[in-house]
């Protein structure tokens, strides 16, 4: 019985191992819960399950299985990912928003309705219609929902604002607190990690020692070097809103895992393509913003500068002054980047779309062109090519030609 | 085998969940890995568990330097090549220079001792692989001396985590896991009951009311946890406070008295401030 609840538990996303289970089969001999239903729960969820993002899902198949209840989760899980429904189920409603619920027929129906918007919602995005302007109509509007509302891997953060104002454009910050599957990030971004010796003398240099000692007749001669240190330093400029909507989540986690793995680590965000500014916090972007000369005269150009934007939009937004969606701008996108790429020689792009689909972009295509090539998918093998690329040195990198 | 089972003790409220976790890795000498948010008691437990069930505690607390092979031992070389220079007798041998870490300690104790790996996370991210081996078996080997140590009580071992890297597949498969939720307020009460005895009913009941309405605010970056409810209620206490001042409606037009406590950085107190002027705005 317990071998099909095993397998049931492998097909319903909880990732089970051979030795997990036995493990389990070995504390019941030993009696370790007693014959109560709540105790082999609980010992089941202690043995099987080694992440509380997997909690949900194990409590679904342990009562699919032992009380034969509804099949919930092959509704939820084939179609829809849990994330989305969890965090919209985490959301702190106010007491007027739980009337409105109630109006529209509870919360069944209102979950059914947005899981079929939701499934509604992905097609539209397989079908690859993501220009500028789509993004911002809600799916669920009617309801006061706003899509960005039901931010992907982003439990409780600024949903009730989301809620109030549905058809303004709101940010969603990336989040740096939460860590999901950032190891295979990390990974790559390990290569990027170079170690320059800096800083005051405490780490015993073995073999600095072991040859001044030969030399001195075998009297001991202690050798010192600087404690290793990561020296190198990331600017990373992040696209957000607009097209870059579906890519959240992967920048989340990019996000995350640098901020661990790096000493000097500064961000900044832009919209669609840097122009004359840039800025820090989503929430105060309209007020607290950095002038890009002001940036590229604070960071040197021993920065190395990662920009991941999937720069998808019109090509005018590029190229002509005045074309950016949300401002006017005085000079071109193209000028702007011009000047961070001159300033920053070792910089990369990282692009969330599958790079299949680049050359049908024109926006893509006139970007690479303006960064020499050096955009990669945001993939792991696209982050070994970009680490490479970063750890070249300045001078081995010939100057771009002027914009 | 008959073993004494864990149910909280006088100092520490402990879930019939986490009491399970803990009787299962003590039953099966598993490590047991502790997850949850901040100040919600993960170190706290190894202690308790050592002090309930009699037990010598051993700690080793992880830095971001850590490395696995300090948990185990280590070769003092400098010293050693001191010694010889200055022809001490005792440089003969290697043994002399052989460092315990806490590993080891763990594994001679006399009795099942529980060893407390405190937050592993903070370590690189390889330090959970290397010490694959030695928790799974036990055992590890001192290649200078020749030696393998095994353990001769398999120590209970707690390890806690806050979740700040993804820890390896590997090592997750030889641990049992709990994640501590937050408590409620039921259990809450108890905790706080546990802690500070005496308190007024009333300013109980109304501080805890507070402090979830606080923790409800969405989009803080720290969300206050149990042990700052504790720190708030001793200086609650220490103040005199009267349970009128955190009423309802006085705390939703303004910020409760001494909120230093429970909020911890300036974004947060910024954003509840908003809330608060925006609800009473709203009015």
């Amino acid at each position: 019985m317990l071998v099909r609840f095993f397998f049931d538990l492998r097909a319903g996303g909880v990732p089970v191992t051979l030795p997990e289970f036995l493990t389990l089969l070995e504390a019941l001999e030993a009696r370790v819960a007693t014959l109560s239903a709540d105790d082999f729960y609980q010992l089941a969820r202690v043995c099987l399950v080694k992440d509380e993002r997997h909690y949900d899902r194990f409590d679904r198949v342990f009562a699919e299985h032992f009380r034969g209840a509804e099949k919930l989760f092959s509704a939820f899980g084939v179609d829809v990912p849990d994330e989305w429904l969890r965090a919209l189920a985490e959301r702190v409603l106010s007491d007027a928003e739980k009337a409105q619920v109630e109006a529209l027929g509870g919360w069944e129906k209102l979950m059914e309705t947005l899981r079929q918007r939701l499934r509604e919602q992905q097609r539209r995005h397989e079908g690859g219609n993501r220009w500028i302007g789509t993004a911002g109509t809600s799916p669920f509007g009617a309801y006061g929902y706003n899509p960005e509302g039901v931010r992907i891997g982003q439990a409780g953060s600024r949903h009730r604002r989301a809620v109030k104002v549905w058809d303004r454009r709101e940010f969603a910050n990336l989040d740096d607190s939460v860590e999901l599957g950032t190891r295979n990030f990390k990974m790559g971004l390990r290569r990027l990690r170079r170690f320059a010796r800096e800083g005051a003398d405490y780490e015993l240099d073995l073999d600095g020692t072991i040859a001044s000692t030969a030399k001195n007749a075998g009297w001991l001669d202690l050798k010192l070097v600087p404690e290793r240190r990561n020296a190198v330093k990331v600017l990373l400029l992040v696209d957000v809103g607009g097209s870059m909507d579906d890519h959240v989540r992967v920048c989340d986690e990019l996000f995350s895992a640098a901020r661990s793995e790096f000493r000097h680590f500064e961000h900044f965000y832009f919209h669609n393509f840097p122009y004359e500014s840039l800025w820090k916090d989503n929430r105060r972007r309209h007020t607290e913003r950095m002038p890009t000369d002001q940036l590229i005269r604070t960071y040197g150009p021993d920065y190395r500068v990662i920009f991941v934007g999937d720069a998808t939009m019109s090509p005018y937004e590029i190229t002509m002054p005045g074309g950016s969606v949300e401002h006017w701008n005085a000079e071109s996108g193209a000028t702007w980047l011009g000047r961070l790429t001159t300033h920053f020689r070792r910089f990369v792009w990282l692009n969330p779309e599958p790079a299949a689909r680049w050359e049908y972009t024109p926006s893509i295509a006139i970007t690479r062109e303006l960064l020499a090539g050096r955009m990669f998918p945001l993939t792991l093998a696209g982050l070994d090519l970009a680490t490479a690329e970063l750890r070249r040195s300045p001078a081995a990198i010939s100057p771009l030609p002027p914009p | 085998m008959t073993q004494e089972r864990f149910t909280g003790s006088a100092r520490y409220i402990a879930t019939p969940e986490l009491a399970m976790a803990v009787n299962a890795a003590v039953t099966l000498a598993r490590p047991l890995l502790i997850k949850g948010e901040p100040g919600t008691g993960k170190t706290q437990l190894a202690e308790e568990i050592a002090a309930t069930l009699g037990r010598p505690l051993h700690e080793w607390h992880i830095k971001s330097t850590s490395k696995a092979q300090q948990g185990l031992y280590e070769y003092d070389a400098v010293s050693r090549l001191r010694d010889s220079q200055l022809g001490e007798g005792r440089v003969h041998d290697i043994a002399n220079y052989i460092v315990r870490g806490k590993l080891w300690e763990a594994f001679e104790s006399d009795t099942q001792p529980v060893l407390l790996i405190d937050e592993i996370d903070k370590a690189d991210i390889e330090f959970p692989n290397d010490l694959l081996r030695e928790l799974d078996r036990m055992e590890f080997y001192v290649y200078e001396t020749r030696q393998l140590v095994r353990a001769r009580h398999r120590p209970i071992i707690v390890i806690t985590s806050n979740n700040e890297k993804e820890l390896p597949d590997a090592f997750l498969r030889r641990c049992f896991f709990h994640y501590i939720r937050f408590p409620d307020e039921e259990t809450m009460r108890r905790i706080v009951d546990v802690h500070y005895p005496g308190l007024k009913r009333e300013l109980l009941a109304e501080a805890l009311t507070s402090f979830f309405r606080l923790r409800e605010v969405p989009g803080l970056r720290k969300k206050p946890s149990t042990s700052e409810l504790l720190d708030w209620v001793k200086l609650l206490v220490a103040e005199d406070i009267p349970p009128e001042a955190l009423r309802t409606e006085d705390s939703k037009k303004s910020l409760p008295p001494l909120y230093g406590a429970l909020l911890k950085n300036e974004q947060d107190m910024h954003l509840v401030e908003q809330v608060m002027f925006l609800s009473r705005r709203a009015r």
